[in-house]
């Protein structure tokens, strides 16, 4: 059998490769991407645990976690198209309107 | 008490009637026709956050409540949080209801969101099982990323929107870790399991990592140093009764659940999160004030205003249990009635359009209208701290606190920084009563930018938009009690200490007191 950590290690890596794509991105969209593999990160290190504990909420809890990844997503879209049809771009480098 | 259908209903009372209120406003909008206006919707959700406040005040005889199965608790310290809550929903409704009145076709919609987003909040303060809490918080966030970016047509704000949106969920991932860490040191996400169970975990290094994860994640939320990023672009670019809304209700709610967590969840790890509390508060008040020195921008300034009043906040995460839940809390209420305040004034004086942004353009603000200029001065005075207002008593209580604990050096940088702060303050209120109305200059880099996406901005006088006076009625009202409860909490603030003190021992386990021992201040600041 696998060991438990494994899955752990694997998480917290994918959670870091999801920081540092958030960090180094630049289109908007994969910005957005690297926060759901952040998620699945979490929801993965969820189910570990659930195994390891032997006790079920750590797998319910990531099915709250997906209902609530895809609300946002649908409200992270939507801003994503609006700020389209203002700006024509989707560079996050563009995005400063706001300066001192 | 045993958990009950009577007893799970009572428990969520007001989150039921604002949930029922927002479908009811979602339901009526579209039946209205295109033209007509969206007010009386307004005035439902006015009506149905007054209700939830007062069903919230009235739970208070009803003693404690555990409903649906120990994940939610209210108690006086739920309460407290709620029915600050609520009032900064009723006041934020009321100066909204003109704002966008005329000026985009899906007013209803706000209205809605204001309602589901006090739902959220109120979740936040009143659960004691993670999962709720993160639940809440993402109710709250995600009416907030939406509500950010309500004027759909302008750059500046679908930009706010966006920013809000990415940092926001960033910062949620951080904290949904910090819950599987969690669970995986004790094996529950209710947070008095996981203190019954912190002292005989296995790993107490994923313990500490996940106190790290969830003081990040709710440190983004109440925009915290150095997790603030964001805070100055989406308050410039939002529009004010959304950022008077944002910057109070959201971060009473993400403090309460962090004062709940750490006080109560990880107590007995109360040294290692205490220091890093305590560089939180000092970096938040630092990068805050020195950050506010320089900016033009109103509404920008009053952002990393808004950091540094987090970082004094925070501050009182380093006293004892029962001295710095009373502390943070009252202090959230005094800060929360005097943003609103200065927001609601900001609404009135910049409009829809807000032509008018930079410290500059409100020179002779009291000239024109003193009722607004005095009120203006008023909430930076409370921001400041000047006796009789309510931040004085905040920054008191604060400071009083982390004094008792004995981190003088905390309480003395604190103090240090209130007085930097007295700068930036005193320079817009000079402005406001300055008289040379000639300086007026709207040309700075911002609106120049700014106008290139929305060029109805240039089009737009440059003096104060007022609407008539009818129209302003519900704003001056809201103005009224922002202005009121501020002075009530800087004269008497007796009857709110000791209902923060109440909520405080709600909060803090019974052998908390003796548990804990104060470290020594040597070891929180080196």
């Amino acid at each position: 059998m696998v060991p438990i950590y494994y899955y752990l290690v694997l998480a917290a890596i994918l959670f870091c490769i999801g920081i540092g794509s958030f960090l180094i991105k630049r289109n908007i969209i994969t910005v957005f991407m690297s926060i759901e593999l952040m998620l699945n990160a979490v929801n993965l290190t969820f189910v570990a645990f659930a195994h390891a504990h032997d006790n079920v909420h750590g797998q319910i809890f990531v099915f709250f976690v997906m209902v609530v990844a895809a609300a946002e997503a649908a409200v992270g879209l939507a801003i994503i198209i609006a700020i389209f049809r203002t700006r024509q771009t989707l560079d996050v480098d563009s995005m400063n309107l706001m300066k001192n | 008490m045993p958990t009950t259908l009577s007893n799970n209903v009572l428990a969520l009372l007001p989150e039921y009637i604002l949930t029922i209120v927002g479908v009811l406003i979602m339901l009526g909008e579209p039946l209205l026709p295109a033209g007509r206006t969206r007010k009386p919707l307004g005035w439902l959700a006015i009506l149905g956050a007054i209700a939830a406040t007062g069903v919230s005040f009235w739970q208070l005889h009803l003693g404690v409540m555990n409903a649906f199965s120990d994940s939610i608790r209210v108690d006086a310290y739920s309460i407290f949080f709620q029915v600050v809550i609520g009032a900064v929903v009723v006041i934020s409704l009321l100066a909204s209801l003109d704002y966008f009145e005329g000026n985009s076709s899906h007013a209803g919609e706000y209205y809605a969101l204001v309602c589901f987003g006090a739902v959220g909040m109120m979740l936040m303060s009143c659960s004691t099982e993670l999962l709720m809490v993160f639940i809440g918080l993402e109710i709250s966030s995600i009416s907030t990323y939406i509500m950010a970016g309500f004027r759909k047509g302008q750059g500046t704000a679908t930009e706010s929107s966006l920013k809000y949106f990415l940092l926001g969920s960033f910062a949620t991932a951080f904290f949904l870790y910090g819950i599987a860490l969690t669970f995986g040191a004790t094996g529950s996400t209710n947070i008095n399991v996981v203190a019954a169970a912190l002292p005989h975990t296995n790993s107490p290094v994923l313990a500490v990592l996940a106190i790290a994860m969830i003081i990040i994640g709710i440190g983004f939320k109440v925009s915290a140093a150095p997790f603030h990023v964001w805070t100055p672009d989406v308050y410039q670019g939002a529009p004010p009764p959304v950022v008077g809304l944002m910057s109070t209700a959201p971060k009473a709610a993400a403090f309460a659940v962090l004062l709940r967590i750490l006080y109560s969840g990880y107590a007995i790890d109360q040294p290692r999160w205490q220091i890093l509390m305590a560089i939180l508060s000092v970096l938040s008040m630092c990068i805050g004030n020195f950050g506010a020195l320089m900016q033009r921008d109103v509404k920008r300034m009053l952002a990393y205003s808004s950091i540094a009043h987090a970082g004094y906040l925070i501050a009182a995460f380093t006293a004892l249990p029962a001295d710095g839940i009373a502390a943070a809390a009252f202090y959230s209420a005094s800060y929360a009635a005097m943003n609103v305040g200065a927001f609601i004034v900001i609404t009135l004086v910049s409009g829809y359009s807000e032509r008018v942004r930079t410290g500059d353009d409100y020179t002779g603000l009291a000239q024109e209208h003193p009722v607004l200029g005095a009120a203006f001065s008023f909430f930076l005075l409370s921001m400041i701290g000047i006796p009789f207002t309510a931040g004085f008593f905040g920054k008191f209580y604060v400071f009083t606190a982390v004094m008792h604990s004995g981190h003088v050096k905390l309480a003395l940088i604190g103090l240090v920084n209130s007085g930097i702060g007295c700068y930036y303050y005193l320079r817009l209120i000079t402005r406001i009563y300055s008289t040379a109305n000639a300086t007026k200059s709207s040309s700075s880099a911002d609106f120049e930018l700014a106008a290139e996406t929305d060029p109805a901005l240039i089009a737009a006088p440059l003096n104060f938009p007022m609407p008539a006076v009818s129209l302003r009625i519900p704003a001056y009202v809201a103005l009224a009690a922002a202005a009121l409860a501020t002075l009530a909490l800087g004269i008497a603030p007796n009857g709110v200490l000791r209902m923060a003190q109440s909520a405080a021992i709600a909060t803090t386990p019974a052998n908390a007191a003796n548990q804990i021992t104060p470290i020594s201040p040597s070891s929180t600041l080196r």
